[in-house]
């Protein structure tokens, strides 16, 4: 029954994740590459998709980790580490990299599976090659 | 409609699915971590699933019903789209979150790490696209 509760809420917020982004216009590597163009021909409207989904999760989060147990699972599991480690800096650093090369982070591209592509295929790939590597370091 | 107020739109949708994840499953909607573990084996392999299922759903709906323009598709090399994302992909894992997962939901949470992580991938994001410019 908990496996029904949690995958049923998976489900639910995969479709308003995935209506989100191609909503909001984050699946257009165009539009993601001139957000990123700072110091060219700047386009600051997906500013706003951070801004707006900030304005949801900052108040509720508050809120929910006040509680002692989520409503369809046994407990919350967040990340408990706050060190500001190397792994983190360098990670980050080579994830801001290769999303400005293409305009796809892992969300945009896996939504972009819709649009029969090879090319999506082909950096899904890759991205997973990436993980499993990292995931030995 | 306008493309600031889509952006509004679609960013309230995406702060609901991180809602809804936290409230009910008490898990962080960070989509690196759950395309990863997706392929692991372990009792929480299937809402993860049923997560990528979903977020497939939205976008084709929001195309095929709510008539969002297809956008285009990068015209890079394969090569480049490769390496592109080889680097997502590395660095996601190493660094323990990708755009949702820390842009999101660890700000989310005013997670420091977080703030650092996000501020870094723009850095680095924005650099990347300043000196791709000369390729």
């Amino acid at each position: 029954m908990l496996q029904f509760k949690t995958s049923i809420v998976g489900l639910s917020s995969g479709v308003l994740f995935g209506l989100g982004l191609a909503v909001s216009g984050m699946t257009d590597t165009q539009k993601v590459k001139g957000f990123l163009d700072v110091f060219g021909n700047w386009d600051i409207t997906l500013a706003f998709v951070m801004a707006s989904a900030l304005l949801i999760t900052i108040p509720s989060f508050y809120f929910i980790q006040k509680r002692k147990a989520p409503l369809c699972n046994l407990e919350f599991s967040v990340p408990k580490n706050n060190k500001t480690d190397n792994k983190l800096i360098f990670g980050a650093a080579l994830f801001g990299i290769g999303w400005g090369m293409v305009g796809w982070c892992p969300g945009p591209a896996i939504a972009s599976l819709v649009y029969l592509d090879l090319t999506v295929v082909y950096f899904l790939l890759a991205m997973f090659v990436g993980m499993a590597i990292a995931n030995k370091v | 409609m306008n493309e600031y107020l889509m952006a509004v739109v679609g960013g309230i949708l995406i702060g609901l699915s991180a809602l809804i994840l936290l409230l009910f499953n008490g898990r962080i909607a960070g989509i690196s971590g759950i395309a990863w573990r997706s392929w692991q084996s372990s009792v929480e392999q299937k809402w993860q699933w049923l997560f990528i299922i979903g977020l497939l759903l939205g976008t084709w709906l929001a195309h095929s019903q709510l008539n969002i323009t297809v956008p285009q598709l990068p015209d890079n090399n394969v090569g480049w789209i490769v390496l592109a994302g080889f680097l997502v992909g590395f660095g996601a894992k190493l660094g323990s979150g990708c755009t949702s997962g820390h842009g999101i939901c660890g700000i989310g949470r005013l997670s420091k790490r977080s703030f650092i992580a996000t501020s870094i991938f723009m850095s680095t994001g924005i650099l990347s696209v300043f000196l791709s410019h000369f390729i």
